[in-house]
């Protein structure tokens, strides 16, 4: 979707744009409004934020040094769609330099690992998770997922709650070949708030985290969380109409704001903004077959793009509608009946999504399940085989991968093994759509972050420092 | 007859079977990749032999008694049914859906003295879903609410029909970790307080010593004990029902092997149990088994810091019986996949998983043996219940499900909801009339 490189154009655009709109929003505080940035204003009033194009919590993440490696003789998945028999992947500078079948040349001087009998994907992208925001240990102490203080909070962002210690992020790394992830606000509000994508690699801040030039997300949420939680307190939304009323008196709001030169800038409708025009997507939480059309029409009403839906246990009913609008489903393998809106989940949920041409991510949404997403996919693919729907592996294995990464607005960068790309890869040590495999070795921008041969290359968290079982394989 | 009308696409054997009434088959199946579930390897070529209900012969070919319907499985897996331990099966049809939940009670004064018994809907989609999994019985339970007493589980069976329970107040629950010390008022000081005195009132009721003067014990709008409750522990005292034991941490765990010192005749089984392989050595000592998380392996709370999902495998090597806990995943038709994870970490360095046969008995024997129904259920030799699956691959691989159940002799039939709507969906096609028509 967005390339580095124009990513980096973006950057600037942005700040031309941002003579347009933030315009608006930094019109009253006089600082960086009429300028790209707050620092070069001339008439600069003594106090003045920045704005975010000058680059607000920026990432520091750089990749760890790497040594140029291939792998060859693995079966290889490319995140595509794309399998090679006896394959080569070789990666150098922290990029895939090269793949392909046994011939492609390797230099002869570098690290080559035997995949004989083996697999290798890209790194795996968890497009649902709330690792960090609701990390283990699991107490009320670190319960910042949620900011269940008003139905609309498109002011908070994740990142703001993300605990880099949370010892989760170790376990989806080692156990799930886990490399990028999304993390998300909770679904009590039905905006919940911004969204951060990272590179799974342990870090002392959350910056340290960030997935370099990836797009914000905004969260929504659908049903039955937004109105329990604001109806059970007698205020509004109560209902599924006021879910959407709420919804779409706020997004009223935001365009008046998007228009408004002179308003007050606001961290909310900035969010909102960014989402009309494009810069920000939407991951909406959503079950109901129906309730999905209805966000998809309120969007058009409004004028934004739905990026996903996640939870869409329901998506099969509507797979031609989620097909027409271009709106990806995040979704479970077989998580059913737990809550009213997910009595309708079935197994071949994604299989019938696959056959009408929609597009299928496969999500965990759990600290548990993000160890196994391969294995989620390999159910998922398994139902489709039931009913008919012969999916191959190698597209099973793009619905953690590539879609993934094309839903959160990272696939120019990764999600897929193509020159040119990062070199996030997984060595798996037999077929990662059978129970029985496991990542043997996980690299991120070509950097070994995990092997499973060498128990100091194994990440442990300050919190598990000095307790019960520090270092163990977990 | 309602279930006639349900049956759908290729289900018409099926249907054949469920206008007939329920009757138990002579059934044989030959030729089959048979697991027999006592942990043992697979035996290619077995044969299983079900006569009235019951299994008259599993193993090789060769010494099969003759007679009988005979199917043959063309090398498929054949198994025992699994074993579920320890689940709700039967008591909610969605456990968000308050009135529809009788999972845990959190208004009632009662706590031990809760039968799950008496409320088990064999009709329950749940139900109807995990059959088609492959689960065949169930150990099932309510949860712990206002009290550390969970109340007393029932094993089930999942064949659907009038009598769904077939050992009613099977065991007793109780929480003694984290949880537990909330419910009896902040602190494992005073859960042990709670428990101390409902024992103690117990064993004074069983007329084993002291007089019984129960009065209810509360605390706030919380009753944590009653009359009833105190008498519902007689058969734990007594050593004739089965105390399980929710308890993680590895300190916790000790202190809950210790009550047999004071309670010699406590029959105890641990639940959770995800620092056991800090003390398996004691827990096989006591020869206590364990109904472990299987994957469980972040410290999501601070009595489980050094969970592992070698704990399984670590606890099994040191002699402990162990079975796989079905409450801790997303739901029990999960057991397989965990199963087979276990043998995953057999090819991890540092890691303890189990052997195939080991990890599947596991989800079929063990389970079994621990609700008291050793030999008979989870288990396929001369004399178990009849309970047979033929799945479509291998049975601890994530793709695979059964092709055909068994329970007691009789063919299950494997549709419900679930499948329902998937025959309606395999297309989006209304141009005749809406989907409501399509059934």
């Amino acid at each position: 979707m967005i390339s580095r490189q124009n990513l980096r154009a973006r950057i600037g655009v942005f700040a031309t744009l941002a003579s347009a709109l933030a315009l608006s929003a930094c019109a009253t505080t006089g600082a960086a409004g009429d300028t790209a940035s707050a620092s070069d204003a001339k008439d600069a009033k003594k106090f003045a934020a920045k704005v975010e194009s000058d680059g607000v919590f920026p990432s520091t993440y750089k990749p760890y040094p790497n040594i140029a490696t291939a792998i060859r003789g693995a079966t290889v998945y490319d995140g595509k769609g794309g399998k090679i028999e006896n394959g080569v992947v070789f990666m150098s500078g922290g990029k895939i330099t090269s793949v392909g079948g046994p011939d492609t040349p390797i230099p002869a001087d570098i690290a080559v690992f035997d995949g004989t009998g083996k697999f290798v994907t890209p790194g795996i992208i968890d497009i649902h998770s709330h690792l960090g925001d609701y990390p283990s240990p699991s107490v009320d102490a670190h319960s910042d997922g949620n900011e269940a203080t008003s139905p609309t909070t498109p002011e908070v962002w994740a990142e703001h709650s993300v605990w880099p210690q949370d010892p989760g992020f170790t376990r989806a790394l080692a156990n799930g070949g886990i490399t990028s992830l999304q993390i998300l606000p909770g679904s009590a509000n039905l905006m919940g708030g911004r969204s951060v994508t990272l590179k799974n690699v342990s870090a002392r801040t959350v910056q340290g985290m960030k997935f370099p030039g990836a797009p914000y997300g905004l969260k929504m949420a659908c049903g039955e969380n937004p109105k329990r939680v604001y109806g059970g307190r007698g205020r509004t939304p109560s209902t599924r109409m006021g879910n959407f009323a709420v919804n779409r008196d706020t997004w009223l709001d935001a365009i008046d704001y998007a228009n408004d030169p002179k308003a007050k800038r606001d961290l909310g409708k900035e969010t909102l903004v960014g989402v009309l025009k494009g810069d920000i997507l939407v991951h909406n939480h959503c079950y109901r077959a129906d309730e999905m059309a209805l966000v998809m029409d309120m969007a058009k009403e409004m004028g934004y793009k739905v990026s996903a839906f996640h939870h869409a246990v329901e998506a099969y009913k509507i797979g031609d509608l989620l097909r027409e609008n271009d709106v990806c489903s995040a979704i479970w393998a077989d998580w059913y009946g737990f809550k009213m809106e997910s009595y309708d989940g079935i197994m071949e949920n994604a299989a019938f999504l696959q056959r009408e041409g929609a597009c299928v991510v496969i999500h965990s949404d759990d600290k548990n399940d993000i160890q196994r997403l391969n294995q989620e996919a390999a159910k998922a693919q398994a139902a489709g085989h039931r009913v008919g729907i012969e999916i191959s592996d190698a597209t099973a294995i793009q619905w953690i991968t590539y879609n993934a990464a094309k839903a959160m607005g990272i696939a120019d960068m990764t999600g897929s093994l193509e020159v040119g790309k990062m070199a996030d890869v997984v060595l798996w040590n037999g077929d990662p759509l059978s129970v029985y495999s496991r990542p043997e070795k996980v690299w991120i921008d070509g950097a070994l972050m995990f092997d499973a041969a060498n128990p100091k290359l194994r990440p442990v968290s300050d919190f598990e420092l000095g307790q019960p079982g520090e270092g163990d394989v977990k | 007859m309602k279930r006639i009308a349900s049956c759908g696409l290729g289900a018409i054997a099926l249907c054949a079977a469920l206008i007939a009434p329920a009757m138990a088959q002579d059934v044989t199946i030959t030729n089959a990749r048979l697991v027999l579930g006592d942990g043992g390897a697979p035996i290619e070529g077995g044969t299983v032999v079900v006569r009235g209900g019951s299994v008259v012969y599993a193993g090789p070919a060769s010494g099969a008694p003759a007679g009988g319907t005979s199917i043959d499985a063309g090398g498929a897996w054949v198994t025992p049914g699994l074993f579920a331990t320890v689940t709700s099966l039967g008591l909610a049809d969605v456990s968000a859906v308050s009135e529809s939940n009788d999972i845990s009670a959190r208004g009632t004064p009662f706590s031990a003295a809760l039968d799950a018994s008496t409320a088990i809907n064999p009709a329950s989609q749940h139900i109807l879903v995990h059959r088609a999994a492959g689960i065949t019985r169930a150990a099932t339970t309510t949860m712990p609410s206002g009290s550390i007493f969970a109340g007393q589980g029932a094993i089930i069976d999942l064949d659907g029909d009038a009598n769904p329970v077939m050992q009613a107040r099977a065991f007793q629950m109780i929480n003694l970790g984290e949880g537990g010390a909330q419910r009896a008022g902040g602190s494992r000081v005073a859960a042990y307080a709670l428990l101390s005195a409902a024992l103690r009132e117990a064993q004074a009721l069983a007329g084993k010593s002291g007089i019984p003067q129960t009065t209810e014990i509360t605390k706030d709008d919380d009753v944590l004990l009653t009359r009833f409750d105190a008498e519902a522990l007689v058969p734990v005292v007594t050593g004739q029902q089965k105390l399980y034991v929710a308890v993680e941490r590895a300190a916790d765990i000790r202190a809950v092997l210790g009550l047999k010192s004071q309670y010699p005749r406590l029959d105890m089984v641990l639940v959770g149990a995800n620092e056991g392989w800090l003390v398996a050595d004691a827990i096989a000592a006591a020869g206590v088994p364990v109904i472990a998380d299987g994957l469980t392996d972040l410290p999501e709370s601070f009595e489980q810091l050094g969970a592992t999902q070698s704990n399984a495998g670590r606890l099994a090597r040191a002699g402990v019986k162990v079975a796989i806990n079905a409450s801790t995943m997303q739901d029990p038709r999960r057991l397989q996949q965990v199963a087979g994870n276990l043998v995953a970490l057999t090819r991890m360095p540092g890691a303890t998983g189990m052997d195939w046969g080991t990890a599947f008995a596991a989800i079929s024997s063990v389970p079994a043996e621990i609700s008291g129904m050793g030999g008979k259920a989870g288990v396929l030799k001369a004399g178990a219940l009849g309970d047979v699956v033929m799945w479509d691959g291998d049975p601890l691989e994530v793709g695979s499900v059964p092709t055909r159940v068994f329970i007691g002799g009789v063919e299950q039939n494997l549709e419900n909801h679930q499948t329902g709507l998937r025959d309606r969906y395999r297309d989006l096609d209304e141009s005749a009339r809406p989907k409501a028509y399509d059934w």
